[in-house]
């Protein structure tokens, strides 16, 4: 909705940031610098945190099995900076495969992979997901076979949820930093395999 | 101390209360059992408007069957959904 | 009474059409309305909580939750739980947007 009036530049909403960051800058809440460095930081937090995590878990057999009893812990102990988050991370296997969404709002771990696409947000995404996965995920092109237990994570409350995604056949011979390149946002949200090179 | 532990059945309370509320309307009445027992975490319903939300509330994963929760469910019968619920949403199943 | 007592943010279960992929914008004024609900959030800080902010947005009512677009939700519960605080008053804001309005038409003026 843009409620531009027809002389001004700004629409309603960006006047009214704009005013609020510069009130409460003025009434010593945080400084202009404090927001410059805060929206630096958010930059800097790409699905590449992730997928180092995922390479890590799937190349370390220890920091995998860490990884899924305190995903929070885990990741500080290979120097990540988590802030509040409290992570869970789930492992899909030849037998489950995990898929996340928040159906009322948007709860995301930001602190790995950023903000949440636009589709992660959608009415259509977190309408639908919950009843009809499968449904869902053939839109994203993966088709998990019907044996296979597809399970969904509502992520409703405290936690934020990551996806483990399998690690593809045929990468054996590959360093961490080349699986790496190969994990995917959309494989941590798991609406995607990770497909192999 | 949590009043669950991991496979106890559970039925989510029906309520419908106005207010900012961590429940998704269509969990409410539907059973399943407990697969995590997480933390303790302030309470949501009270943080919303500014207080402590304290004491502090046992939170769970709860799974449930998809084919309990929707009735027209269209995939496999093993399919399964985790719900984040508070304590106080949920009640012993043999007591509902 | 299929969907009484369900609120309009809570949509799990809704009949929706397909996931549209496409497009992923984040311009910059959105990068600050992130950036001033981390600031407001984080442990330093404490001014406005999580829960409080999607209080706000709920708040908003289900027809402008569904014209809005996701930042703009944000800053208006934000601007809200900060006026409910008594941290801004409308008066003030009122007075600081006509403000900042004049400078960016001012600049616009220029260019």
């Amino acid at each position: 909705m843009t409620m531009r009036s027809e002389d001004s530049v700004l629409d309603h909403y960006q006047a009214m940031e704009l005013a609020v960051s510069a009130l409460l800058i003025d009434k010593g809440y945080f400084s202009a610098a404090d927001m410059e460095a805060e929206i630096d930081a958010m930059a800097k937090r790409t699905p590449d945190i992730g997928a180092a995590v995922v390479a890590q878990a799937w190349t370390d057999p220890d920091f995998k099995a860490r990884l899924l009893a305190d995903g929070t812990a885990a990741c500080e102990s290979i120097g990540l900076d988590m802030g509040p988050t409290r992570l869970m991370v789930v492992e899909s296997t030849e037998t489950v495969h995990n898929v996340i969404v928040c159906t009322l709002c948007s709860c995301f771990p930001r602190m790995l992979m950023g903000i949440p696409p636009d589709w992660y947000k959608s009415v259509n995404y977190r309408s639908r997901v919950v009843r009809e996965p499968r449904m869902v995920l053939k839109e994203f092109g993966t088709e998990p076979s019907a044996d296979v237990e597809v399970r969904v994570h509502d992520n409703t409350a405290d936690m934020r949820y990551l996806v483990l995604p399998r690690r593809p056949a045929s990468t054996d011979g590959m360093s961490r930093e080349e699986l790496a390149k190969l994990v995917t946002r959309d494989s941590m949200i798991g609406v995607k395999i990770v497909e192999a090179p | 101390m949590a009043r669950f532990v991991p496979g106890d059945n559970v039925t989510v309370r029906r309520a419908f209360p106005p207010g900012h509320v961590r429940t998704p309307y269509y969990i409410r009445g539907k059973s399943g059992h407990i697969a995590q027992v997480l933390d303790s975490f302030a309470n949501p319903e009270e943080l919303a408007f500014g207080r402590d939300g304290l004491p502090k509330r046992p939170l769970y994963r709860v799974r449930f069957a998809q084919s309990r929760v929707w009735s027209d469910y269209s995939g496999s019968a093993g399919d399964t959904i985790d719900v984040e619920l508070y304590e106080h949403w949920l009640e012993s199943e043999e007591n509902t | 009474m299929a969907n009484a007592g369900r609120m309009h943010h809570d949509m799990g279960g809704r009949d929706a059409g397909p996931v549209d992929r496409g497009g992923h914008s984040h311009p910059e004024w959105e990068k600050r309305v992130d950036a001033l609900m981390m600031l407001l959030s984080n442990s330093k800080r404490r001014v406005i909580g999580v829960d409080e902010l999607r209080r706000g947005i709920e708040e908003l009512g289900a027809e402008n939750y569904s014209k809005m677009t996701y930042y703009e939700r944000w800053v208006s519960s934000i601007t809200h739980n900060l006026l409910e605080k008594g941290i801004i008053s409308s008066d003030e804001l009122g007075r600081k947007m006509a403000e900042v309005e004049d400078t960016a038409r001012a600049a616009g003026d220029r260019g």
